[in-house]
């Protein structure tokens, strides 16, 4: 066994005293697609920001390929580190060319290569680049503002994808394409991804492995075949909200 | 037209106090950019400096400008009878929109934007000039042109202290109790002022990113 990708040590994080996550131990293998489930509050989304050192736990650790996230330099540690967001954030002054060449720009690729790698990431997505790659981000529908935004989180080649309910403004039509899609890309570029939602299908479609927080609090990690037929209450209950 | 008639007769002075005009709205605005932007940039990192300096600079705003002149001619340095003291009450004049303008341009900058770009690990930098600042551009812009409207009309006054400009036709004017030199003055002022506000406003739709490509 290889040592975990991502691995979360007694971490917690508090704010203002309060507890939002943790105690938290989880490791995740490298190559694995998890899923952190659970309703929102539950601590899911300061997971993710912890592993990219947006947050600093206060207590414990995160290991991001055997180091501290406090021991990165953070901007290293990021470039890394693909991130998809629900919002996508994409920069509405650029082009969706160089918002996908964005990370590779920062790290001062050549400038051919960044185009290949444009052109190569707009085809992955379903984007050909010579529809889409001079447009900008407010030319787009909300689905394929998304594909962009996972395009540019991809760019660098980053050996770790981080997504936090990237299809969740989305349209349920196109949502379930892109989850199709997402699937096919993950199992092919075999990347360590960490995906947060609130949604069971979503989890069940897309992981290799299931975490369940409420609460701040790790309540379940299993395969999905163990998810569905796990006793435990809280994966009960989703299962049964499903 | 008598206008006509001064302004040919004294062209030579009108094209020097026109000159005099630009250099004092010129250096001022120049000045109060290169204060009112980083102040401006500070403030959406300090948000405990926000009240103070937007207050000081609301003050300013409020002390007439004759008087603002008045109080300046005594102190040392920046003080005295002159164009530099007219500099400098101009650039206290235009801080406020700079600065108003860049932190509130900066501050409209989407979260989520804000998110993804030190996600992707952008540096506080490279987070401020590649997307904040471009973004803020057109906001900020707006600002300096306020700035810049406001200079060209107070800057009138800086004749009543030795500080040369257009001001000085007006002065002279209304010694003179003759409107025809006092409109020596304020009509090329005026269409200073729209000549700077159209050129400027031309080149903020010119940086409005909604409009071209990035």
């Amino acid at each position: 066994m290889n040592a975990p990708a991502i691995e979360f040590r007694h971490t917690s994080y508090r704010v203002d005293g309060r507890v939002v996550l943790g105690p938290l131990s989880l490791a995740v293998a490298t190559g694995d697609v998890l899923v952190l489930l659970g309703r929102s509050g539950s601590g899911k989304t300061t997971a993710l920001r912890l592993i990219n050192g947006l947050l600093l736990p206060t207590a414990g650790e995160v290991l991001v390929q055997g180091r501290s996230t406090s021991a990165w330099d953070p901007v290293r540690l990021r470039r890394g580190i693909g991130y998809v967001i629900q919002e996508v954030g994409l920069f509405p002054h650029m082009s969706v060319e160089r918002n996908v060449g964005v990370v590779p720009r920062l790290e001062r690729w050549p400038a051919p290569r960044i185009r290949a790698r444009v052109t190569e990431l707009l085809a992955l997505v379903g984007l050909p680049a010579g529809d889409f790659a001079a447009r900008l981000p407010h030319q787009l529908s909300g689905g394929q503002r998304q594909r962009v935004g996972v395009a540019r989180a991809l760019a660098a080649d980053p050996p770790v994808l981080l997504c936090d309910e990237p299809f969740g403004a989305v349209d349920p039509l196109a949502r379930a394409e892109l989850q199709a899609e997402f699937k096919a890309l993950t199992a092919r570029l075999r990347r360590t991804v960490v995906f947060v939602t609130h949604d069971v299908r979503e989890a069940l479609a897309l992981a290799s492995r299931i975490a369940v927080l409420e609460d701040g609090q790790l309540h379940f990690c299993g395969s999905p075949g163990e998810f569905q037929t796990s006793d435990d209450p809280h994966v009960r209950a989703l299962r049964e909200s499903a | 037209m008598r206008f006509f008639e001064y302004v040919i007769a004294y062209r030579a002075e009108v094209w020097q106090r026109t000159i005099e005009h630009i250099w004092l709205v010129v250096a001022s605005v120049g000045l109060a950019i290169a204060v009112g932007v980083p102040l401006g940039i500070l403030l959406t990192r300090r948000p405990r400096w926000r009240t103070p300096v937007l207050g000081f600079a609301n003050i300013v705003q409020t002390i007439p400008s004759l008087a603002l002149f008045g109080f300046l001619l005594p102190l040392p340095f920046i003080g005295g009878i002159g164009a530099r003291t007219a500099i400098v009450a101009l650039v206290l004049y235009g801080l406020l929109p700079i600065i108003r303008n860049t932190f509130t341009g900066i501050a409209a900058v989407d979260p989520a934007v804000r998110e993804a770009a030190r996600g992707m690990g952008m540096s506080d930098v490279q987070l401020l000039w590649m997307v904040e600042l471009r973004l803020a551009a057109p906001v900020i812009l707006a600002g300096i042109r306020i700035a810049v409207v406001l200079g060209v009309g107070i800057g009138t006054i800086a004749a009543a202290i030795g500080g040369g400009g257009l001001g000085a036709f007006i002065f002279r004017g209304v010694a003179m109790v003759n409107h025809v030199v006092i409109l020596a003055g304020a009509i090329p002022a005026a269409l200073l002022a729209l000549m700077a506000d159209g050129g400027l406003h031309l080149l903020e739709r010119g940086l409005d990113w909604r409009r071209g490509k990035g």
